[in-house]
């Protein structure tokens, strides 16, 4: 029981990660009804930033400054790459987010070269036990964290003036433009908010460990994520990053006793089992609209 | 004063959806634009509220203006701050969202006047306010219509454009809607009224407009229109002649030109 237990506490660990990820992707997705390809870039920015500020400015001021910077990145990149675009095929904006991601991803790389980074985060490996079951830290961390920021995005969608234009937006864009609303700032906005979510998602999926170019990967599991959740559901977002969080931890830790013929990775591909099983019997995810278009 | 002055209108490069219309809504009136399907009147709605862009149209000549200035090339959001609203053919209200949240994006052009401008929406719409939290998709069609009427007014706009307000309505709400547009008049908003309902819009106008096929075929204060024989023929579906004794046979045999453009 404690050794499900501690599996459990941790899968909700990097679930609140997937979360934060899948509610850039939704938002996004809500606003101009894109899957945008360039979270990942953004996540591994993000945790780039992070740890070259923790040095100077102390590991808080890091994350916080590293958040706000991803999100005038993506703002610019938005402005710059996205909004000439508006009005074309929706495949074509999705084609074109794969591309900024390459270009992001690159210089971020560039940053962390061939070495592996060290986030600086104030957390490392360290374990809490509560009455037999260990959890980590980092992991207590990113779910406090998760749970403040989507507070937070709730309130900002029900009561600011912006966040109201953004509902208003995706559910019918026409009737917000005669409200004075600017599709132009709804796009900017929601963009810079992935992209800080992104950023916030890469400082808690890079602590804990040193970290590698190869950290964008684990953005891709919030693609199983939005789909269990459902492609424009804000709070689907959230419940599916923690189930395929807690699924793929808790499978990663019986891996050996259920499925002894196959080697240690299944714990990595049951999101994507996950993802196949809710395409085949429920495309539209848990709270996703049922008649919304896919790329 | 609102007006637009020859304009003409292209959809998609190709579909000349209005060929030189003009006319102008004066500070204060009521003025009302009737027409067949397809006659153009939406179009002119868009011209005005800078929804062209959605649907791919361009103005190809003339020009909308605002107190003499040109504001045709303006965004939604600009004109919207200028005090023009756009009611949309439809309701087209946020389903999902509850009715005071429908009102507050309405007041997203003028974000210090929310308190004032809520009191005076519900003011208007007593019905609403025991409906403001509920889901504005349960709602009927003639609160629906509320609603999307009160979100427009909820930036205090100086022109109103109605499209179709009483689509799929039933008499008595049709009524209602009416003696609303009367009351929004007389606080001080200039309307023009879009519909296909004339006997109701031309009850209430000061001024009227007939279109077809992208042309402004009459111009007339809303009085003579109603008492025009060709009007009330073929848009209030009365006759001059004892309408009694017609007999259907006869409805049949009597042909006259139904257009007056051409």
């Amino acid at each position: 029981m404690n050794e499900f237990l501690t599996a459990t506490g941790q899968g909700m660990g990097n679930g609140a990660v997937y979360a934060l990820l899948a509610l850039g992707f939704v938002i996004i997705y809500k606003s101009m009804s894109v899957i945008s390809f360039a979270q990942p870039a953004f996540m591994m920015s993000g945790a780039v930033l992070v740890s070259h500020l923790t040095g100077r400015i102390g590991f808080v001021a890091a994350v916080v400054v590293g958040t706000i910077a991803i999100a005038l990145v993506a703002l610019v990149v938005e402005r710059v790459a996205i909004r000439p675009m508006v009005g074309k095929a929706v495949f074509v904006i999705a084609i074109i987010t794969i591309g900024i991601d390459i270009v992001v991803r690159t210089v971020a790389g560039a940053f962390v070269g061939v070495n592996q980074l060290l986030l600086g985060d104030p957390w490392g490996l360290k374990v809490v036990t509560v009455g037999g079951v260990q959890l980590q830290e980092r992991h207590i961390a990113a779910i406090l964290a998760a749970a403040v920021v989507v507070t937070v995005l709730f309130l900002f969608f029900r009561y600011t003036r912006i966040g109201l234009a953004m509902r208003a937006a995706s559910l019918d864009q026409e009737a917000a433009m005669a409200q004075g609303v600017s599709i132009g700032t709804v796009f900017a906005v929601s963009w810079a908010l992935a992209g800080g979510l992104a950023a916030l998602a890469g400082v808690f999926a890079a602590s804990g460990n040193a970290f590698d170019q190869s950290l964008w990967m684990v953005a891709l599991v919030a693609l199983p994520v939005i789909i269990l959740g459902g492609l424009d559901s804000l709070g689907g977002a959230v419940l599916g990053g923690l189930i395929i969080g807690i699924v793929e931890s808790v499978v990663r830790t019986y891996h050996s006793t259920w499925f002894p013929f196959l080697d240690t990775n299944t714990g990595g591909i049951a999101p994507y089992i996950v993802m196949l099983l809710v395409l085949l019997v429920r495309p539209h995810g848990l709270f996703g609209t049922k008649e919304v278009e896919r790329v | 004063m609102l007006g637009v002055t020859n304009l003409e209108v292209v959809y998609d490069d190709v579909v000349l959806a209005l060929r030189g219309v003009s006319l102008e809504i004066p500070d204060g009136a009521i003025v009302a634009l009737l027409g067949a399907n397809g006659a153009g009147k939406s179009t002119v709605l868009r011209s005005l509220s800078g929804l062209l862009d959605v649907h791919n149209g361009k103005i190809r000549k003339g020009g909308v203006t605002l107190d003499g200035e040109p504001i045709g090339q303006l965004r939604p959001a600009a004109l919207a701050k200028r005090g023009i609203k756009h009611v949309l053919e439809g309701r087209r209200i946020f389903k999902e969202m509850t009715v005071e949240e429908n009102l507050r994006v309405g007041a997203h052009s003028a974000p210090r006047d929310v308190k004032e401008n809520l009191g005076r929406v519900y003011d208007l719409f007593p019905r609403l306010v025991e409906r403001k939290d509920g889901t504005a998709g349960y709602l009927s069609g003639g609160e629906q219509q509320m609603v999307a009427i009160g979100r427009a007014l909820m930036s205090g706009p100086r022109f109103l454009l109605l499209d179709e307000p009483s689509l799929g309505l039933a008499p008595k709400i049709v009524a209602q809607i009416r003696d609303i547009v009367v009351e929004i008049n007389r606080q001080g908003t200039g309307v023009l009224l879009v519909e296909q309902n004339a006997t109701m819009a031309l009850s209430i106008a000061h001024h009227g407009y007939v279109m077809e096929t992208g042309r402004v075929v009459m111009d007339r204060p809303a009085a003579d229109l109603l008492a025009d024989d060709d009007v009330r023929e073929f848009y209030l579906g009365l006759h001059t002649e004892g309408d009694e004794k017609q007999s259907f046979r006869e409805v049949k045999h009597y042909r006259r030109r139904k257009r007056w453009a051409s």
